[in-house]
């Protein structure tokens, strides 16, 4: 994978830097006009978040069945990932709500349960770092956890009243909002592999310096 | 006499009442400051759009410049740990 990861930084850089011409040239919402292309970056960064979130889920459950450490280290990986997407798609919310419906934040539905699970891989991280010996398996238990909140999150929109879109909208998407929107949901996604790439050589970096001490200390 | 007068003015009066109703309103008096209008129609969306797009940016890099730091660190203290290392088995004896 690292002989992939310069070429892979290029492609992803010049993909966020040709966005915002797609986004630009896709055409206007009726109702909501320019701030709807706010919409461009705000759910795809949900998708890379949802996907980070399986991701940790995944490689968690996978960690306490097997007790492999490198599907921990993927899931610590895909954690902070999965809190930096989110974070991203609540700050971007909030910014197109201002416009679009004259609040920042509304307590509806959709809204709670995304800050509930972005606040469950928060506690998920805190838990991984601060929690001493043992942690780790408690907090594979919260990320299988917050996995299981994601589909909620999804439907949450079709089945309780909310002023949030609904998920009809990505798949009945005009040609001239189309393109746009996949070629930044493709961004995302390659960002996500990236990212992935550059955290998981932190751990494995880490990995090996923990081997290093063992060894050391067998060695005196 | 008086009666009749009465319902006279009654007529009049109920007459008129649709007739002021259906006014055309005056002509505009004064120029209504901005800062009273709705406050969606106060808000652009320009730096709305611009704030999200640039979050993602400031987001992103923040995340590459930590991770960069973390792994500067690990890799200090594996240089460190290396020479450490080194040092001990020189000096041990043979």
């Amino acid at each position: 994978m690292r002989k992939y990861f310069v070429p892979l930084t290029i492609v992803v850089a010049a993909m966020f830097a040709y966005a915002p011409v797609m986004i630009a040239n896709a055409d206007y919402e009726v109702t909501m006009g320019l701030v709807q292309k706010i919409f461009y970056f705000h759910v795809p960064s949900w998708f890379a978040m949802f996907t980070a979130v399986f991701i940790c889920g995944g490689a968690s459950a996978l960690f306490l069945f097997k007790r492999d450490p490198r599907f921990d280290r993927v899931a610590a990986s895909a954690g902070e990932i999965a809190v930096l997407f989110g974070l991203i798609g609540l700050v971007t919310g909030p910014l197109w709500g201002r416009k679009a419906w004259g609040v920042w934040w509304q307590w509806d539905a959709r809204l709670t349960m995304a800050l509930l699970v972005e606040l469950i891989f928060i506690g998920y991280l805190l838990v991984r770092n601060y929690g001493g010996p043992g942690s780790d398996k408690l907090a594979a238990a919260m990320a299988i956890f917050g996995t299981a909140n994601v589909p909620f999150v999804y439907v949450s929109v079709n089945i309780w009243r909310t002023i949030h879109p609904k998920t009809t909208v990505v798949p009945t998407l005009k040609a001239g909002m189309f393109g746009a929107f996949w070629f930044s949901v493709a961004a995302f996604m390659l960002l996500l592999v990236l990212l992935m790439t550059l955290r998981l050589g932190l751990e494995r970096q880490r990995a090996l310096l923990d081997e290093l001490y063992l060894a050391e200390d067998d060695h005196v | 006499m008086c009666k009749r007068l009465l319902i006279s003015i009654a007529g009049v009066l109920v007459a008129l009442v649709p007739a002021a109703a259906f006014q055309p309103p005056g002509g505009q008096s004064e120029f209504v400051p901005v800062s009273s209008l709705p406050p969606a129609e106060q808000l652009p969306a320009a730096p709305l759009l611009i704030a999200a797009y640039a979050f993602v940016w400031v987001a992103v890099l923040v995340f590459v410049w930590s991770v960069w730091r973390r792994l500067t660190k690990v890799e200090a203290d594996m240089r460190a740990l290396q020479q450490r290392v080194g040092r001990s088995e020189g000096g041990a004896p043979r």
